[in-house]
């Protein structure tokens, strides 16, 4: 980039009564031109095709797309289908379970790494790794430790327990069980950090005030710590409510929705019907009652985030 | 000082558990990635490999069977590799620009285009995914490195601009200012005093979009062809493929090929991925 031809800045230059020069109004215009191609691709991708889907929703699309327009016909369908209700079921307990278990396990453990412990550091660092991974291979490493045949049961019964039985995994009502312990193991470590961050930013003084005044350490953590971190709960709260909504990867490499659909979340649901069994227009409807979860949770979020900094 | 000793003692044995608990899997991944099957059927999960056996790490690496396709991992790795160059660097490099307009050359509407964007982190993917195909179809990507590639880079541009907006608003706008007052421009400007202050968020940005391009699934499902799969999709095939005998050692050294990367990345500078996950969850 040449510098501009005189010593005078752009905005200067601008105001001169002979009016602006090309050159100025150039670099007038050239921040929103350096915007303009990755916002314009974004919003197409983002809103474009979501009004897309949303209108494959409603068209006759089985096979190949059809845009024949049928009104909320798959939505009829959609929610008359036996598998999707199980998966709407199956993300209720999964979501409560999960967000439960990963808030309550994280806590605890910011909570005991809080009390000035040596190897903090290499405690944090083994907690965390999960979340470095990819869930199709912590899938892949808990089917096989779950593994009726071959892993815990096997284990426990070569320890003496010949009656030990632990057949979460094949067990139709129990195998979504076996997707919250995965979870929770990947993401326990994240809510963890966030926790901990949040304690360690809470004002030393506060603490040794109350120490003064002869409350306990659990009372100390009970009345004022942890009410005082309530925006890092709302934070991990949204965090956790989207990563369960959209949990595919650990579905897909855990049981791959099976045995039969038992463990199908929305998000499996979607990929089966649009990509295995040709129900597009089922399949972009389940994608936007999806969308429209997400968004009841995240709109009011991201709009109390964005005024509050103002 | 007996209860204090004491309170230490359950303090490091709850630690103690729940490390045990976090390194469950990754044990048993090594530990079964370096028994041959005899070992893996009549031992148990926790024991240590007879002896130090790299032939399950040597098949799913050059042999091992997805569908009817025996080259192992190998081509699935190259492929991820191939995606995830270019793909990180785009979307870094169209984030810092972003967030160095969304904050020093601040026009009006420029706060509403970005919470607009800001919806993209968050939006469930599987709703742009019909519509999605049809457009790499049309460009002619469907089915190829590129067009997932595109998909990453696209889906890629919410979080990248929303780090470095967030990073760059605590640059001051002094030294902008200066820097224009001394004639410098729009360029230049980034160039010579935005980036070189940039190290610490474009270290956290490019990890960020390195693990989640790795460990992406859903896109890679989806869009890659049949010579354009992403190693998490080998995995999955591979470890789902019910032809012949199951060989979990086989299984189990393929979950630590595809874990290797985003593991070192994290060993190296987990510092930075740390950051990455909180400043993905907290915004502001």
């Amino acid at each position: 980039m040449p510098a501009p031809p005189s010593g005078n800045p752009p905005m200067a230059a601008s105001t001169t009564a002979a009016g602006p020069s090309a050159r100025a109004r150039f670099e007038h215009w050239l921040p929103r031109l350096v915007l303009a191609p990755s916002f314009v691709l974004s919003f197409l991708f983002i809103y474009g095709l979501i009004a897309w889907n949303g209108y494959l929703s409603v068209s006759a699309s089985r096979l190949l797309p059809n845009y024949e327009f049928v009104g909320l016909e798959q939505y009829v369908t959609l929610f008359e289908s036996e598998r999707w209700m199980v998966a709407l079921k199956n993300l209720l307990i999964f979501s409560g379970l999960f967000i439960g278990l990963a808030m309550a396990v994280g806590l605890l453990l910011a909570i005991l790494l809080d009390q000035k412990i040596r190897a903090e550091g290499l405690l944090r660092t083994i907690y965390l790794y999960p979340m470095a991974l990819s869930f199709i291979v912590t899938g892949t490493a808990w089917k096989w430790i779950l593994n009726p045949g071959l892993g815990i049961e096997h284990l426990m019964q070569g320890w003496g327990f010949t009656n030990f039985k632990f057949e979460w995994l094949v067990d139709p009502d129990m195998a979504i069980y076996t997707v919250v312990i995965a979870g929770v193991w990947q993401s326990a470590g994240f809510v963890m950090a966030l926790f901990l961050a949040g304690l360690r930013g809470i004002d030393e003084s506060i603490i040794k005030a109350a120490q003064i005044d002869g409350a306990s350490l659990p009372r100390i953590y009970w009345r004022i710590l942890i009410p005082s971190m309530r925006p890092v709960f709302f934070s991990t709260l949204m965090v956790l409510a989207h990563i369960a909504i959209k949990s595919f990867d650990l579905v897909m490499a855990l049981t791959a929705g099976g045995p039969g659909f038992a463990t199908d979340l929305p998000a499996t649901f979607m990929y089966t019907m649009a990509f295995t069994r040709g129900q597009i227009g089922l399949g972009a409807a389940s994608a936007t009652v999806m969308l429209a979860t997400v968004a009841a949770i995240v709109v009011p979020y991201l709009y109390s985030e964005l005024r509050s900094k103002r | 000082m007996n209860s204090k000793l004491l309170h230490r003692a359950i303090l490091f044995g709850l630690l103690g558990l729940f490390a045990l608990f976090f390194l469950l899997p990754l044990y048993v991944m090594l530990v079964t990635s370096l028994k041959d099957m005899d070992q893996v059927r009549l031992g148990n999960l926790l024991s240590l490999p007879a002896s130090l056996n790299f032939a399950s790490w040597d098949k799913a690496w050059h042999h091992a069977c997805t569908g009817t396709d025996c080259r192992g991992l190998q081509p699935y790795f190259w492929n991820s590799l191939a995606m995830i160059i270019p793909a990180v660097a785009v979307s870094t490099t169209l984030g810092a620009l972003n967030g160095y307009v969304l904050t020093k050359w601040r026009f009006k509407g420029s706060e509403l285009l970005f919470s607009l964007m800001l919806f993209g982190v968050f939006m469930p993917l599987q709703v742009v995914l019909l519509p999605m195909s049809q457009v790499l179809g049309w460009i002619g990507l469907s089915d190829s490195i590129w067009g997932l590639v595109t998909v990453h880079v696209l889906m890629g541009l919410a979080s990248t601009t929303l780090f470095f907006r967030n990073y760059y608003v605590g640059l001051p706008d002094e030294l902008i200012k200066a820097a224009m007052l001394d004639g410098a421009g729009f360029f230049r400007i980034f160039w010579r005093i935005v980036l070189p202050l940039s190290t610490p968020i474009l270290v956290v940005t490019l990890i960020w979009q390195f693990t989640n391009i790795w460990n992406d699934f859903l896109f890679g499902v989806v869009f890659s062809g049949a010579d354009s799969k992403p190693i998490t999709v080998g995995l999955n095939n591979l470890a789902n493929t019910s032809s012949s005998v199951k060989e979990y050692n086989v299984d189990m050294a393929a979950a630590m090929i595809a874990a290797l990367p985003t593991l070192l990345v994290y060993v190296v500078a987990g510092k930075y991925f740390v950051r990455g996950l909180t400043a993905g969850a907290v915004k502001g």
